[in-house]
């Protein structure tokens, strides 16, 4: 079974067994217009939660993606890098950035879950 | 206690803007639609393949009566020259021949007054710098209150002249007084995208109906800032207070073209001993990174040694070249096409080009010879 997290920065965050899939909110990839370039973490690289762990260019800026937990990079989505719209298309699915092993399961209790975070959008 | 937000001005169009789903933004103390729902890549590409329009009203408009010539005081564009029913670009310059602003003038067939449009953000120091400069000689008057709509893209002027007949005829840099939907209007074939098109100043209390009637077209899809924004980098036209501005001379920003060859003869303008055949110590080029990653304006650009030799001034993605592009100042010594360079992003040094502009080929309708 799987749990969806998202932050205040608009990440999201899918845990699979031990395994955690982020990337940008549908909210964040329309706030931020089309996508043409994504920076993606090497292989292997330790992320604390909050930390800087990608850069996500669109036609107007460019915007830190941060890890909404700490661990270790596993894999990156390496189809960003010829087709970052992907971002825009399917932000919650084939637009995700990068997979992790996280450090510790319990910093997602910490996180907001779809109906807390759809909350918090509505607020902005 | 909180500060007060800035008020913003509106254009004749806040309205339309809103209508249009327009992600208004504060631009120049004006509320302006950054992008329309159709979102700045597309709006970019519709613009380069049919004709987008443009609300540039925020612009500076006015009028320039008296001994217009005297406007050679503070411009090195030949002024006097100029023929009637033409436009001409010019550089707006400081005492020490520093770039105050860039701005079109034209003189209307017929009339004795010039026809300015200076940038939005600049019109109230420009305009009040002319107008004492000029004291005694001209006299400006501001028209704020009309608007200026851009209609850009290869099938503008199929499109205009649905709505006003003839205006076709009009080449590259020409403009004229015309009828645009039953409205009177001043129309010049200029643009600020490097594609063929017009540019529409209008009546404020007309320029809901005018708009509405190009946007009944169905080549045309409503532009906002942030594709006017790219399309203009493309075809490596300067944004005054970024590529531009005070702290730069013409021959550094690569704007020489702009003095009028009697001008640069005559060094009759400010600062014209330092600028006319005087080797600058800085230069204003084109820049192609070669990856994916823009680099953004204030990026610093290194020589191959790691030795910060300039910076970015205006950085972005080039829709229609699916490419990264730049502008920026460098050392003199590396501003010659095909110079290898790196643009500092995030700590990582970024290889790049120094690239001829412009980036996209410019599609203007010039006169058959």
């Amino acid at each position: 079974m799987s749990d969806v997290r998202y932050t205040d920065q608009h990440e999201w965050i899918r845990l699979d067994g031990d395994e955690a899939t982020v990337g940008i909110t549908k909210f964040a990839a329309e706030s931020l217009g089309d996508v043409v370039f994504v920076e993606l973490p090497a292989g292997g690289k330790v992320v604390k939660a909050g930390g800087e762990a990608a850069v996500v260019e669109s036609v107007k800026a460019a915007s830190d993606i941060y890890a909404p937990a700490g661990g270790t990079v596993t894999s990156v989505n390496t189809a960003l890098e010829k087709e970052p719209s992907k971002v825009n298309e399917d932000p919650e699915g084939a637009g995700w950035f990068f997979k992790l092993t996280l450090s510790d399961k319990s910093e997602l209790a910490r996180l907001m879950d779809a109906a807390a975070y759809a909350k918090f959008v509505e607020s902005l | 206690m909180t500060v007060a937000a800035e008020i913003l001005r509106r254009t004749p169009l806040y309205a339309l803007h809103l209508e249009l789903g327009g992600k208004m933004v504060p631009f120049a103390g004006y509320e302006m639609p950054v992008q329309y729902p159709t979102g700045i890549l597309k709006e970019h590409l519709h613009t380069r393949e049919k004709a987008g329009l443009f609300d540039v009203s925020h612009m500076g408009q006015g009028f320039l009566a008296g001994d217009t010539g005297a406007l050679e005081q503070l411009t090195p564009a030949d002024v006097a020259g100029l023929q009637e029913g033409m436009q001409r670009y010019g550089l707006l310059l400081t005492d020490a021949g520093t770039i105050k602003d860039d701005f079109m003038f034209s003189r209307l067939a017929g009339e004795s007054d010039l026809y300015l449009v200076v940038n939005a953000g600049t019109k109230e120091g420009d305009f009040a710098y002319i107008g004492e400069a000029l004291t005694g000689k001209a006299k400006l008057t501001p028209r704020f209150d009309r608007a200026l709509l851009a209609l850009q893209g290869p099938l503008a002027a199929q499109v205009l002249e649905r709505h006003s007949p003839g205006i076709s005829n009009l080449t590259f840099m020409k403009v004229v007084r015309a009828t645009v939907a039953g409205a009177p209007a001043i129309i010049s074939r200029t643009g600020y995208t490097g594609e063929d098109g017009f540019e529409i100043s209008i009546e404020g209390g007309d320029a809901e109906r005018v708009a509405r009637a190009l946007l009944g077209e169905s080549e045309v899809l409503p532009i906002g800032l942030g594709a006017r924004d790219s399309l203009r980098l493309e075809a490596g036209l300067c944004l005054y207070g970024h590529d531009i501005d005070e702290s730069r001379n013409p021959a550094q920003a690569n704007l020489m073209w702009s003095i009028g060859k009697r001008r640069k003869e005559a060094k009759d303008f400010p600062g014209a001993a330092s600028i006319v055949g005087v080797a600058q110590a800085i230069k204003r080029v084109g820049i192609r990174p070669e990856g994916r990653a823009p680099a953004r304006e204030g990026a610093e650009i290194a020589d191959k040694s790691g030795r910060v030799i300039g910076k970015v001034t205006s950085g972005g993605f080039g829709p229609s070249l699916n490419a990264p592009v730049a502008m920026g100042y460098v050392e003199s010594a590396f501003a010659a096409d095909g110079t290898q360079i790196d643009l500092l992003v995030r700590g990582k040094a970024l290889p790049a080009v120094v690239s001829p502009t412009p980036f996209v080929p410019h599609n203007y309708r010039r006169p058959t010879k």
